[in-house]
Formats: C-alpha cells, sequence, structure tokens
C-alpha cells in the first residue's frame, strides 16, 4: 500500500471552497489522490459529499482554490473524469435504451459532428457484458429495476474509458447482484489503474474494501488509511450528536441515509 | 352492363381525386398546404425537445412575445415574419440572460418577459387603424394569404432548424437527458441551450402564419407528447411526431377547405383528436388497457 502513495497524484486539490445555491458548503479543502487509489469518501448527511463530486467534475463553480488532474488544471482533459450520478438525479422517463445510455459515454471520444462507429458500438457491448446487463440493451430505462439502472451507469461510465471514476452512493438501496457487480468493478478497475472515489454511508464497506478515507464534513476531517482515519476522535468530530460511545471504547455511528431508503447503515 | 360497372367505378375513383385534388388548383391552396406541412414537421421536431425538457410553458411564451416584432414590421411597412424573427431571437436570448445567475428563476423570467412583450405588442397593434382584421390573423393565423415571398422563408428556415437538429442530434440529447455528463464532456451546455432556444423562437416564428400565436404551443406540444406515447427512443420519437404533424397539418387544411373553418384550429383540433386517440387505445400505457 506505501508504494502507491509514493506514485505521483493524480488528482490534486488545493484548498477548495465550493459553494451550493448561494450558500457554502466546502470549506478549504485540499487532499492529494495517488495513482490508481480506491477512495472512500464518508461523512454525515450534507457533509458536502457530492457537492466535491460536482466541483471535481466542473459542474460547480470553484470560490476559491484549484483542482489538478494529471498536474493540469480541471478541463484541459475532455475524457478523463467519469460521474455516476445518484439514481434520483436522472430522468428515468427519457426516452433512450439502455445502450443509448452506454453509447453517450463514448461521445468525448468522438469529434464534435462525428456519428458513433463501429468501435464504439463495441466497446459500449463490452461494457454492458461486463456489468451483466447485454442482454437489456435494447430496453427502454424506464423498464429497470433499481439495480440494473445502475449497472446502466456504471456500464456507461466504462465507456467512457476514464482515468478518474466518481460514484455518487453506489450501495445505497441496491440489491445485493448490483452490490456485487459494482464490487467486481472496482476490482477491474484497479488492475486498469483507474482512480476511484466512492461516497458511501456504509463504515464498514469503507474500512474494509478502500484504501484511503476522506472523512468529510463541510471541511476536511481526516485523509488516509482507514486504520489511521476512523478513531473515535476523529468520527466525534464529523458526525457529532450521531455518535454513541460505549463504556468499552466502542463507537457507534446511525447516519441516516436518503429518506426513501429504508436501510440504516451502522459502523464502527 | 360490365362497360356501365367500370364506368361506375371510374367516376367513383374520379370523384375520389376530385375530392383530394379539387383544392390544389388553386396556387394559394398549395402554397399553404406546403407551408403547413413544413410547419407540421418543424414543431414536431422542435416539440419533442419542448416536450422533454419541460418548456411547454416557454413555447407558448415565445409565441406570444413575438407580436410586438410583428407589429413594428406592420408599422413600417417591413416583413412580418422577418419582425418576427428578430423579437423572437431577442426574447430567448434575454430569457436565457434573466435566468442565468439563478438570481431570477427560469419560469419567473418568462412569465415576466411574456407578459411584457405581449402588452407592448398589444399596444402597437391597436395604434394600428385597421387592426382588427390583421390581429385575427396574427393570432390564429392566415395560411391562405401564405405569400411566395413568405413560402421561400419559411423553407428556408425550416431547413435551418433540421439540419442543426439533425447535426446537433448527439449534443441535444446529452444536454436534455443528462446535464452531468454534459459538464464532464466540457460540452459548452449555455451556448447549446442558447442556440436550442433560437431554434425554438424561429420554428414559432414559421407556424405563425398557418396556426398563429395564440395554437403555435399546441402544435409543438401536442405531435410530441402522442409520439412520447408511442416510442422509447429520441428519433423515433421525432419520426412519429413528425409524421403526427405533418398529417394534422394537411387533414387540417383540407378539413378548413371543405367545412369553411379557421385552418389552424383545424389542425391542432386533428392533432388533439390523434393525441386522445393514443392516450385512450395505446398498447402499453393507454387509459382503457390500464382499466381491465
Amino acid at each position: 500500500m506505501d508504494t502507491f502513495l509514493e506514485s505521483p497524484a493524480r488528482l490534486d486539490v488545493v484548498n477548495i471552497s465550493v459553494a451550493y445555491n448561494g450558500t457554502p458548503v466546502l470549506q478549504e479543502i485540499t487532499f492529494q489522490v495517488p495513482h490508481g487509489a480506491r477512495v472512500a469518501v464518508v461523512g454525515p448527511n450534507g457533509a458536502g459529499k457530492s457537492t466535491l463530486f460536482k466541483a471535481l467534475v466542473g459542474l460547480l463553480p470553484l470560490r476559491s482554490g484549484k483542482i489538478f488532474i494529471h498536474n493540469l488544471p480541471l478541463g484541459h482533459h475532455l475524457d478523463c473524469v467519469a460521474y455516476i450520478p445518484q439514481r434520483e438525479e436522472v430522468d428515468w422517463r427519457f426516452p433512450v435504451t439502455v445502450a443509448d445510455v452506454v453509447l453517450m459515454g463514448r461521445f468525448g471520444h468522438q469529434k464534435w459532428l462525428q456519428r458513433p462507429g463501429r468501435p464504439d458500438r463495441e466497446v459500449t457491448q463490452k461494457s454492458l457484458a461486463q456489468m451483466g446487463i447485454a442482454e437489456l440493451a435494447d430496453r427502454s430505462i424506464s423498464d429497470l429495476s433499481g439495480g440494473q439502472q445502475q449497472r446502466v451507469f456504471l456500464a456507461r461510465a466504462l465507456a467512457q474509458e476514464p482515468h478518474i471514476f466518481l460514484m455518487d452512493e453506489p450501495f445505497t438501496g441496491v440489491d445485493a447482484t448490483t452490490q456485487e457487480a459494482t464490487l467486481a468493478l472496482l476490482d477491474h478497475l484497479r488492475q486498469q489503474r483507474v482512480t476511484v472515489l466512492i461516497s458511501t454511508h456504509d463504515l464498514n464497506l469503507a474500512a474494509s474494501r478502500f484504501d484511503v478515507v476522506l472523512l468529510l464534513n463541510r471541511r476536511l476531517i481526516a485523509f488516509g488509511e482507514p486504520k489511521s482515519v476512523f478513531t473515535p476522535e476523529n468520527l466525534t468530530q464529523a458526525f457529532g450528536s450521531q455518535l454513541l460511545k460505549l463504556p468499552d471504547g466502542l463507537v457507534l455511528v446511525d447516519d441516516c441515509c436518503p429518506p426513501e431508503e429504508e436501510n440504516f447503515k451502522k459502523g464502527i | 352492363m360490365i362497360v356501365a360497372r367500370l364506368k361506375k367505378k371510374i367516376s367513383k375513383r374520379e370523384f375520389k381525386l376530385n375530392w383530394l385534388f379539387q383544392p390544389l388548383q388553386y396556387a394559394f391552396m398549395v402554397r399553404g398546404l406546403l407551408a403547413s406541412v413544413m410547419v407540421g414537421i418543424l414543431c414536431a421536431v422542435m416539440g419533442t425537445y419542448v416536450v422533454l425538457r419541460g418548456m411547454a410553458f416557454l413555447g407558448d411564451a415565445m409565441a406570444h412575445a413575438i407580436l410586438p416584432g410583428v407589429a413594428i414590421a406592420f408599422l413600417l411597412h417591413g416583413n412580418l415574419l422577418v419582425g418576427a424573427i428578430i423579437a423572437a431571437v431577442i426574447i430567448a436570448l434575454s430569457i436565457g440572460l434573466f435566468s442565468k445567475g439563478g438570481v431570477v428563476k427560469e419560469d419567473t423570467a418568462i412569465g415576466i418577459l411574456f407578459a411584457a412583450a405581449l402588452s407592448l405588442g398589444v399596444a402597437l397593434i391597436s395604434s394600428i387603424q385597421t387592426y382588427a382584421v390583421d390581429l385575427s390573423h396574427i393570432l390564429f393565423g392566415n395560411v391562405l394569404g401564405v405569400s411566395e415571398n413568405d413560402l421561400w422563408l419559411t423553407v428556408g428556415l425550416g431547413l435551418l432548424v433540421l439540419i442543426s437538429v439533425a447535426l446537433l442530434y448527439k449534443q441535444f440529447l446529452v444536454i436534455s437527458f443528462d446535464p452531468i455528463l454534459a459538464a464532464t464532456l466540457r460540452l459548452p451546455a449555455e451556448l447549446l441551450r442558447n442556440l436550442m432556444l433560437v431554434l425554438l423562437a424561429l420554428t414559432v416564428v414559421v407556424s405563425l402564419q398557418t396556426v398563429g400565436v395564440g395554437l403555435a404551443a399546441a402544435m409543438l406540444v401536442t405531435p410530441a407528447a402522442t409520439a412520447y406515447l408511442l416510442t422509447r427512443r429520441l428519433w423515433p420519437m421525432m419520426l412519429v411526431s413528425t409524421s403526427i404533424g405533418a398529417f394534422s397539418s394537411l387533414a387540417g387544411l383540407y378539413l378548413s377547405y371543405y367545412l369553411n373553418i379557421v385552418s389552424g384550429s383545424a389542425i391542432v383540433l386533428i392533432a388533439t383528436v390523434i393525441f386522445l386517440a393514443v392516450f385512450l387505445f395505446q398498447p402499453r400505457r393507454g387509459l382503457l388497457w390500464k382499466k381491465r
């Protein structure tokens, strides 16, 4: 684990502050994500996890600070970052098929007036197959289950062939198959040396399956290996009153997921 | 006996053809038909974006907002269509400008501009002595008064809009379906959105002649909404919408010819009947199927 920390950072976030609808959300965040690392972004609701991701893709303007990818300021790379939105952010009634959505991931590789060609279709097919939804290619996206919907967007991100993968809450409210498919995808991405940032409420998952944890609550509270991040002090700072400390030193976090979801996740 | 039957058959067919071709002996009717079909197609194509992006209010507002342009052109004895184009483009871009920083919500910006432009238009028109006739033409269209110049302008603008949509199909799809992907792909979303508004404005201007200011929004929304119920991909939706738009325009014009009713109303009513039929009997989500 130490070896890759020495390699040059692919993603450099330098002292950024971001506002959403006029109210400041993120303040003075600085961190470096090394080559091919798998980062869990953790924090209570409203901590600014989605805001951080939206700033990273250039969707929200920075109030101050800078973001560098491969040592170049954000915006120099066209096809570098793939973002998998939370399912509620997508208009599922839009008339597109699964293959249409995945093919959109190829637009960054095409010229402006170019039509998708055979290589694009092949990449699309491969991405669909990898996420196990090849047989759904011609289905309308409105006919899919929640897990299938998520896998469509994972396939699209794969088709983008990005260097940085951002996933907003991919483990919230999905079936076991999709969760497994997502975790398998993470292993595949590690082989490809793709940097992955995932926001999650599942602290156990963050502690067991990730190299680096970014603990966030408006400000950066801790950033590093799970062991060094998940300390009672850091968790108290991040989750505040949501925390229950037991006499033997055990710390309980009960962080409720977005209202429609039924599952409450607990972590230590 | 056989000869008589044949003759009867031929005369029957002739009657059928007459019914279809009789109106076409008038040049103004041919021009009107061509203009209507062009408008039907254009509105149907831009209408898919209007329906999918929830811009119905915008389309309606834009139609009303071009009134002052038309009035000023009339006062200056210029071409009404050119006046309408200028007004529409100004309105389209100012809506984009007003709502840009999120200071004013888009529908609020539209509401303000729409009412102001409509008032200005009505004020200007009321200062024209013989306004009564012309106002009704602007409000409900005057498809039989389409001049040769108007027709050329309609066809030219129509091709411009259709070619733009064909070339930018990919970009318009992404900014409509997934603005976040548009941002990660570094598409100039603002520019594309304004371009879409301008194309919409041109479409509304063209439809001024056939269905008028009052009914332009219906031609934008109704065929596209019908097509939405029948298809599950964007370009088939555009094709179906186009067919419905073109058919409604043709059939509406014949209806208005034979029943002697205002052509704009006839066109919109036919489009609405098609929508209702699809809404009720549509195989997948139809109202009648659900009840079973």
